[in-house]
């Protein structure tokens, strides 16, 4: 069978997700636009070589609708003839955009393609496309809609994760992204964002605070407490899970991720493509999985997704050397490696998307070129990237390095 | 054609007064006989060249129109030729025809064609099909004054709207006052009405009808603002208006849950709302048709209406005179203690138009009982809940006293002292020589045997228990117990129940009555449960998932467990070797005995009560009565909960402690929060016999 091959993966860093963001002026075409051009003249000479390009974007409205992708393949002056697909499965749409160019390289019906995602929450806030599942009484009743945030704070009630186990895994992961950061660990896959004048606007993730201390974010509130019990979505909780009593709201803006504006891309292809460009490839994909799991505790299924990704590819979790794990909330990741079994010294050892933010559609390609980065400078094998995606879904894809 | 119900005058200006006055009725009400005039009258109007416009008013001097009859809605649910749904859409069409003037939308918007106008004067109640109908008319004056008020009720019988009126809300007032409206079931005066574009102008009482006819005469034609182009729902509205979002989806949440999610008019509404915002009105009507339709084919809205509207008018009404004359009205009612019941009592006796004398023994004490209740009216006053005009009736209605001789003023008596039957004999021995001969005497009581209290007069005949409910002025029924009182001294005690706009049931008088035969095994399932080491959550959620308005445990909390636990004590004590026990004695005792949990007000019981925080479940609670490894689901805690109230009603149906159906339905809604939704345990018993799938699951 065709092997799918990682020859290489960039991203932007990642702006403050607010008008007072330093790329909030960039619009969300630029920023993908930018990857793309990148990620082509770097690798392949001949750009009519790739044959698809693969976006993730979650709110596709505005300006991130009508198939963003097209659009920032003709913003990049890449060439007609290479189509574009536009991906959404919520926080895992990058991935998604990743896993489906890997599988149409496997399947032979590419040689050469870009998986990646963008996402400028700055300028397009999440929720801007709408959607039934909270909006249309008809849905909203039957699949007991709640906030992914009170989701979070579910998981953290059901399976222990105190308000202070949640603030010390969040100061960890800025300390580890400011270290990483530090030791230019993330180099070799970021570029610049610029402006229409080509100054360079943004360098580095610019939510990662160097300090960030247990004390200052015990003093911040929760952000979901009043719309769980007032707003009624704990009672439509309690109508799931019946067994508690009341959900303990720890979550607040310190331990959940950062809103933020960036874009990834992810260069893959058939061995033969890669030598016909002189490329090296890096990585081969191991395995890729989608799963679907209970929608209103919602982000508990990376563990499922991982599993199944494990068994595609006939690996057991101790093959695996590094995991990346996004941390849309603290108690997704606490969970994940709870159920898994895992130490979370193995989890996210350059941190996360609490202290680097989630621009949503574009995160699960930046997991796939951080995790690479990271197997080739400790010089290991395997990395597994899971997301939790709204609506109870989970993606993984296991990856090998080479060479 | 003669109408029956319409009265028609053609004036001058040729705008025709159409009065609607249903005959043998108090107030107009949509039955046969005024849809199928209505519609012919509208039909013959758009046609008629020489009838420029129409005023629609009421021929009745109270109310407008207050909705659906009561048969239409029995026919259409017994499957009748004619079901509901179909009448009420055909009310619809009419409805629509009059404001379009019978022409398709797509010419008004394009202002080639339009409507003769037409005006209402809401004088009165416009409740329902009542409002519904003045919706559909192109302006709308209401009268200024206390009986006005507009509502769309329908919800509280599990249905919708259906004849336009929630579509006309939305156009007018926007999606939150809609939502107030049609699931809240909120009334609102004729001064709201106009902040809400309900009506276009409020007028005193008596300009309404010139009001209206002046528009009508000023105007050669008239279109709604929704057929007309470039027309907005007001407030924001489409699946494009974050405003519109954020309504959906916090109005999703918070009625989603509890007894809701089995009132299907509730996310029936929601929904008509929602497409409502999106279609335009002729595909609204259509939406709203077909939800109506679905609402019919569950048995949701026949239990409701059974329950709720058939049965409680019914028990309301009394008992007729046997001989068809008059009975002596009561005046004056004398209200012996003035504590909680006697002040509650007092209250709803003055607000209802008697004049109550309130004693104690003491005239600092009465005194101190009137102080009550002036300042919880003036609290009400205050916050709009009631008129000014509260405060000077219950100020020159109720007379605080401390002389028994003034008892011999009043027609009834009621004894409200405290719950105990020393006391209580002792204060009925005292009171009884100072009454009329002919005076009503009824003791206030739950719990003690009428017929031991009755031994104190000298007039057995006379006397009868009226168990009255705390908060006796939001509490609306009222246990009737006559032991051996006369029936034409029942039949006025009935009557006296309706008066203050309770729902009166007979009970027998046996422990218990009927509420409190039912309750103490409701809650001893719950405290059971516990004892066997169910999760005291569980068992919480599973009340308020089938619609119980508060949790077991916490209800226990509130009421008290030493209360709880000195009933059972006296009831093992006084049964003997009759008592069964119901298997949470043991767990009772041990928490107040051994445990010192007393309930709410005594530091905690099943919960704790932080100072800043919310309750939470007594932590140690889990050590005390370990959980079972594995716990029930909770569909059967639910059972368990549903079948400790239904299994004793039922009992005490056969028994004949309750005298019917209906009785034991709304005693159980009213009197300790059984779920409206199913209609009253009878009723559910009947609907849940009825489905066969659920008898399958059971074999």
């Amino acid at each position: 069978m065709t092997e799918a091959l990682i020859f290489d993966a960039l991203r932007t860093p990642r702006g403050r997700g607010k008008s007072t963001g330093s790329i909030h002026e960039v619009t969300p075409v630029r920023l993908a636009s930018q990857v793309l051009r990148e990620i082509v003249h770097r690798n392949v000479p001949n750009a009519a070589q790739v044959e698809d390009v693969a976006l993730g974007c979650v709110s596709a409205a505005g300006e991130q609708g009508g198939l963003i992708a097209r659009s920032a393949l003709f913003h990049a002056d890449l060439p007609n003839a290479t189509a574009a697909l536009h991906v959404n499965r919520f926080c895992g749409s990058a991935l998604e955009a990743v896993n489906i160019i890997a599988a149409k390289v496997i399947s032979g019906e590419i040689a050469l393609g870009i998986g990646g995602g963008v996402e400028s929450m700055s300028r397009v806030p999440l929720g801007a496309d709408g959607g039934p599942w909270s909006m249309d009484p008809e849905i909203a009743f039957k699949a007991r809609y709640i906030p992914q945030g009170i989701s979070a704070d579910l998981i953290a009630t059901r399976y222990g994760f105190s308000r202070q186990a949640c603030d010390e895994f969040a100061c960890e992961s800025h300390r580890r992204a400011a270290s990483a950061w530090r030791e230019g660990r993330f180099e070799r896959s970021i570029i610049p964002v610029t402006d229409i004048l080509d100054q360079v606007m943004l360098t580095r993730d610019e939510l990662v605070r160097e300090t960030s201390d247990l004390e200052t974010m015990a003093a911040l509130r929760p952000a979901f407490e009043s719309m769980g019990r007032d707003g009624g979505f704990d009672a439509v909780a309690f109508q799931k899970y019946p067994e508690l009593a009341a959900i303990q709201h720890v979550h607040h803006a310190g331990n959940s991720s950062g809103i933020a504006d960036g874009a990834s891309a992810v260069l893959i292809g058939t061995a033969r493509a890669g030598h016909q460009s002189g490329l090296k490839p890096r990585a081969r994909i191991r395995a890729m999985a989608s799963v679907g799991s209970e929608p209103t505790i919602m982000l508990t299924a990376p563990e499922l997704a991982a599993k199944k990704a494990l068994a595609i590819a006939k690996l057991s979790k101790s093959d695996i050397d590094l995991w990346e794990v996004n941390e849309a909330f603290a108690s997704v990741v606490l969970r994940f490696a709870q159920a898994m079994e895992l130490p979370l010294d193995e989890i996210n050892v350059n941190g996360g998307a609490i202290a680097m933010g989630h621009p949503t559609g574009a995160t699960g390609a930046m997991l796939v070129g951080t995790v690479l980065d990271e197997l080739e400078r400790r010089g290991k094998s395997l990395g597994l990237v899971t997301l939790c995606v709204g609506g109870g879904m989970g993606v993984a894809t296991i990856i090998e390095r080479l060479g | 054609m003669e109408y029956s119900t319409l009265k028609i005058d053609l004036d001058a200006d040729r705008i025709a007064t159409v009065s609607i006055d249903v005959p043998g009725r108090s107030m107009n009400v949509w039955n046969g006989a005024l849809i199928d005039e209505f519609g012919h009258w509208v039909e013959r109007f758009i046609a008629d060249p020489e009838v420029r416009g129409a005023v629609i008013v009421s021929g009745k001097p109270n109310a407008f129109h207050t909705g659906a009859d009561i048969d239409l809605l029995l026919e259409g649910n017994e499957g009748h030729a004619d079901p509901l749904d179909q009448v009420i859409a055909r009310l619809s069409a009419s409805l629509r025809a009059l404001e379009s003037g019978g022409r398709p939308a797509a010419d008004l918007l394009r202002g080639k064609s339009a409507a003769k106008p037409v005006a209402v004067a809401i004088e009165g109640l416009a409740l329902g099909g009542g409002l519904e109908l003045a919706l559909a008319c192109h302006y709308r004056v209401a009268a200024d004054g206390r009986g006005v008020a507009l509502g769309l009720p329908e919800v509280q019988l599990g249905l919708l709207p259906g004849a336009g009126g929630l579509q006309r809300v939305l156009r007018l007032s926007g999606l939150k006052v809609a939502a107030d409206l049609c699931l809240d079931g909120r009334q609102v005066s004729a001064q709201q009405a106009l902040k809400y574009g309900l009506v276009n102008e409020v007028v005193p009482a008596e300009a309404a009808r010139a009001a209206a006819q002046r528009w009508v005469k000023a105007n050669t034609q008239a279109v709604q603002p929704w057929d007309r182009a470039g027309y907005e729902i007001p407030g924001g509205a489409g699946p494009f208006d974050s405003r519109a979002v954020l309504f959906f989806t916090a109005e999703n949440a918070k009625r989603q849950s509890g007894g809701n999610q089995h009132q299907p008019a509730v996310r029936a509404i929601l929904s008509c709302l929602y497409q409502g915002m999106i279609l335009p009105l002729d595909g609204a009507l259509a939406f709203d048709a077909k939800s109506f339709k679905s609402l019919m084919r569950t048995a949701v809205p026949r239990n409701m209406i059974g329950t709720l509207f058939v049965g409680r008018k019914r028990l309301r009404s009394g008992v007729p005179p046997a001989d068809g004359a008059p009975r002596q009205a009561i005046r004056t009612v004398g209200v012996v203690g003035a504590g909680l019941m006697g002040s509650g009592i007092a209250l709803v006796s003055a607000m209802s138009g008697m004049n109550v004398m309130l004693l104690d023994r003491e005239q600092a004490l009465a005194e101190r009982g009137k102080d009550g209740i002036v300042q919880r009216v003036a609290e009400r006053v205050k916050r709009g809940a009631l008129e000014p005009t509260a405060l000077d009736v219950v100020n020159s209605r109720i007379a605080p006293i401390s002389d028994l001789a003034k008892l011999g003023d009043a027609d009834l008596v009621i004894e409200a002292v405290y719950e105990d039957s020393n006391i209580k004999a002792q204060v009925i021995r005292d009171i009884h020589p100072h009454l009329r001969p002919d005076a009503i005497f009824p003791s206030n009581t739950s719990t003690l045997p009428i017929r031991q209290l009755a031994a104190h007069t000298a007039r057995p005949e006379r006397f009868l228990g009226l168990h009255f409910f705390s908060p006796v002025d939001r509490m609306s029924l009222v246990e009737v117990i006559p032991g051996a009182a006369d029936t034409d001294v029942v039949a006025a005690a009935l009557d006296y129940v309706g008066r203050i706009k309770k729902t009166p049931i007979i009970v027998s008088d046996v422990r218990g009555f009927y509420t409190n035969r039912i309750m103490p095994v409701y809650l001893a399932e719950a405290m059971r449960m516990v004892s066997e080491g169910v999760n005291p959550a569980l068992i919480e959620n599973a009340a308020l998932q089938f619609g119980m308005p508060i949790g077991p445990l916490a209800l226990i909390d509130e009421t008290a467990l030493t209360l709880n636990y000195q009933l059972m004590e006296t009831t093992r004590r006084d049964l003997g070797d009759a008592y069964v026990p119901l298997g949470h004695e043991a767990m009772l005792e041990k928490m107040v005995r051994e445990l010192g949990r007393q309930g709410r007000r005594g530091g905690g019981g099943f919960y704790e009560y932080p100072e800043k925080a919310a309750k939470r479940i007594w932590p140690a609670l889990r050590e005390h009565f370990p959980w079972m490894p594995t716990q029930p689901s909770v569909e059967d805690v639910e059972s368990r909960l549903v079948y400790s109230q239904l299994l004793p009603a039922l009992r005490c149906l056969a028994e004949g402690i309750v005298r019917d159906v209906e009785s034991a339905d709304l005693a159980a809604i009213l009197g300790w929060g059984f779920p409206a939704w199913t209609g009253g345990p009878i009723t559910h018993i009947r609907t849940w016999a009825g489905s066969s799938s659920r008898l399958k699951r059971i074999a």
